[in-house]
């Protein structure tokens, strides 16, 4: 157990899963949490933050604040499913096709490459404006119908150098099941990469999803941090010098954004057996004055203790 | 860094049969793995003296620190490998002495292949397969020498092959167009390319077969002869060391446990573990005798317990053994040439005779 939480030890991931956790909280609890109905309109228009309107209001009166509390569950929940569809589709397709080899692996690839060159906010403009109704898992599942391809491409490459080695050529001279060898020998491999996709999509889904609320693809009673700029940017915020009604929500999505970078820079460090004492003792080596090279053995004379 | 000759104190100088000057010395390394609170010791203090022209072995079982020792000396120790003390004292042939723990990068990098070159145990695998031989050569060469011309290279790697033995129409192959044996003499020749002073083999022939491996040492130690540089061969066949050494290190746990020169160390050694690494080896000479190896395994180097690490195996082990280290020096009868780390030297109780397998 000590030793699967050692990622925990690290500074980034720390920060990044402590502002994810944050976010997280938000989004469960913030229906609840939040000083007012962020659609309940008010005589204080446009006002500026105050001790009544921690951020401000809008140009009905609605409290800026409660819209960013209560939108942050339909950014987490979007990008959270977009991020596991996606995995999840890009990981059987990847697999599979470096595994398997010969005409699955052609029309598989074939079928990812396909995905990769269609440009994918255009088309998930189009496949949510087609659809009844384009609320938060419609885009979700949208996104990640269509952004699972980079993934599924990495993965097959992957597979295909995994598949060759001794230990899953040995494994399959002993008579392992498939599925065996897919789940027990080739995936563990690949968690790194599995992961950091994920984390890579969420940020995505995250972006995409705002990007479709900003520019009015989804109903926009639908709270996200999305909608907050599409009405900031709709009553003219910036020309009116209303800066509290935009840069909360521009916050939050970059803060957002950093957490979910900074967990995968974690990822990479500690998933790596070889890397781990490098990525696990960052701080340490930074305030002791090493750094860690291949050719260049780092000489330390300190006294210990 | 101190510049002219300094006669050097700190290591114990044994005179050996060759008593030139030192080429590379290693004082007090101490190396530790792991960048945490908990670090491995994996070298504690380690001292070692290559004299010029010598063909130094370094033995021991797998990982007792052999590899190790080369590689810190080099600072080639990969990550989380650290250097916590010590220092490895190199003189030029113009007398020039440097402390290569404390050179700079670029220092360190001119000083590389220039004076010290390494022939790595995966040697084999060491060559890019889409480049010709001959341009990982040139590259190489004139990497160290920017003012060589291009032609001028190539006929100094055409003359390098021809020195490991291989036609110098080899050049415009390819990695997978040459044997095993012949890929390991093109990165021999590329470690004498810039005729270094001290050359390291890291188990240059362990994945060859036995005449190659014959042949290509033989060749090395001709070419030392030839070109006047020293050698550190590292492996754990004592048998192989025994015939092209000069002098032996025996390693074990981290540690210098027995130097001297190659024969004695055959004929009569000094600690329990090289006697009992030399009967692990079929004998060259002689009547045919069983095979007697050591119980045991090495000490698991993170947990260290006081005392003499090979204590928990010894035949001969006594009590000071579990509470004291024992340090490098003169052995019981004083033998020039000869430093073992044994209390049976040094702490025999009053009226306890030396054990015979120590004391041939």
């Amino acid at each position: 157990m000590k030793n699967q939480l050692l990622f925990l030890r690290n500074g980034k991931v720390i920060t990044g899963l402590v502002i994810l956790g944050f976010f997280t909280l938000l989004a469960l609890v913030g229906p609840w949490l939040s000083p007012y109905d962020p659609n309940q309109v008010s005589d204080a228009l446009l006002s500026p933050p105050s001790a009544t309107h921690w951020l401000g209001t809008d140009h009905t009166g609605r409290d800026i604040l409660s819209q960013i509390i209560v939108g942050a569950r339909g950014v987490l929940v979007v990008g959270l499913v977009a991020g596991v569809s996606a995995t999840v589709v890009g990981v059987l397709v990847g697999v599979t096709a470096g595994f398997v080899g010969g005409i699955g692996d052609e029309s598989l690839s074939a079928l990812s490459n396909m995905f990769l060159v269609i440009p994918q906010l255009p088309l998930i403009i189009l496949i949510a404006a087609q659809l009844p109704s384009a609320g938060g898992l419609t885009v979700a599942l949208v996104i990640g119908a269509t952004g699972w391809a980079w993934g599924a491409r990495v993965l097959r490459a992957q597979t295909l150098s995994l598949r060759k080695r001794d230990f899953v050529e040995a494994a399959r001279a002993n008579g392992e099941r498939t599925w065996r060898l897919v789940l027990a020998e080739v995936l563990p491999n690949l968690t790194a990469v599995i992961a950091s996709g994920f984390v890579g999509t969420v940020t995505f889904a995250v972006l995409s999803q705002v990007t479709l609320s900003f520019i009015g693809i989804t109903p926009v009673s639908d709270w996200n941090w999305g909608t907050i700029l599409f009405w900031a940017q709709n009553n003219l915020a910036l020309q009116r010098g209303a800066w509290w009604w935009f840069v909360p929500a521009g916050a939050c999505i970059a803060l957002l954004g950093m957490a979910l970078t900074l967990v995968n820079f974690g990822i990479d460090e500690i998933v790596n057996p070889r890397l781990r004492s490098t990525g696990l003792h960052a701080r340490s080596l930074r305030r002791r004055g090493i750094r860690p090279r291949v050719g260049f053995t780092p000489v330390v004379r300190e006294v210990r203790s | 860094m101190s510049t002219g000759v300094e006669t050097s104190p700190g290591v114990a100088r044994d005179a050996g049969p060759t008593a030139e000057e030192p080429v590379l010395e290693v004082r007090n390394l101490s190396v530790d793995y792991g960048f945490g609170d908990d670090p491995t010791h994996v070298l504690r203090e380690v001292s070692l003296t290559l004299r010029r022209g010598e063909v130094l072995g370094l033995a021991g079982e797998s990982g007792c620190g052999k590899s190790t020792l080369a590689y810190a000396a080099t600072r080639l120790l990969p990550p989380p490998g650290l250097i916590t003390g010590g220092e490895v004292w190199l003189t030029g042939r113009d007398g020039q002495r440097a402390d290569l723990l404390a050179l700079s990068d670029a220092e360190l990098r001119a000083a590389r292949w220039r004076d010290i070159a390494i022939v790595f145990q995966g040697a084999m695998s060491s060559l890019n397969p889409v480049f010709r031989v001959e341009k990982q050569l040139i590259d190489g060469i004139l990497a160290h020498r920017p003012r060589m011309g291009r032609a001028e290279a190539r006929e100094r790697a055409a003359e390098l092959l021809r020195l490991v033995g291989i036609s110098a129409d080899r050049l415009r192959a390819y990695p997978h167009q040459l044997s095993g044996g012949m890929r390991q003499r093109v990165m021999i020749a590329m470690a004498l390319a810039l005729e270094p002073q001290v050359l390291i083999m890291d188990e240059p022939t362990t994945a060859l077969d036995v005449v190659m491996q014959r042949q290509i040492l033989e060749q090395v130690m001709e070419l030392r002869e030839r070109l006047g540089f020293s050698v550190v061969l590292i492996t754990h066949d004592v048998s192989l060391l025994v015939e092209v050494a000069d002098r032996i290190a025996v390693m074990y746990a981290g540690e210098i446990v027995e130097t001297a020169p190659a024969r004695d160390v055959y004929q009569r050694p000094r600690h329990p573990y090289s006697a009992g690494l030399l009967g692990s080896f079929p004998p060259l000479h002689g009547p045919r005798r069983e095979l007697a190896g050591i119980p045991g395994a090495p000490p698991d180097l993170s947990q260290r317990e006081p005392g003499c690490p090979f204590a928990a195996r010894c035949p001969h082990v006594m009590d000071v053994c579990r509470t004291e280290l024992p340090v490098l020096g003169r052995t019981a009868a004083a033998e020039s040439g000869r430093l073992v780390a044994c209390h049976l030297h040094t702490s025999l109780p009053a009226g306890k005779k030396l054990p015979d397998l120590v004391a041939r």
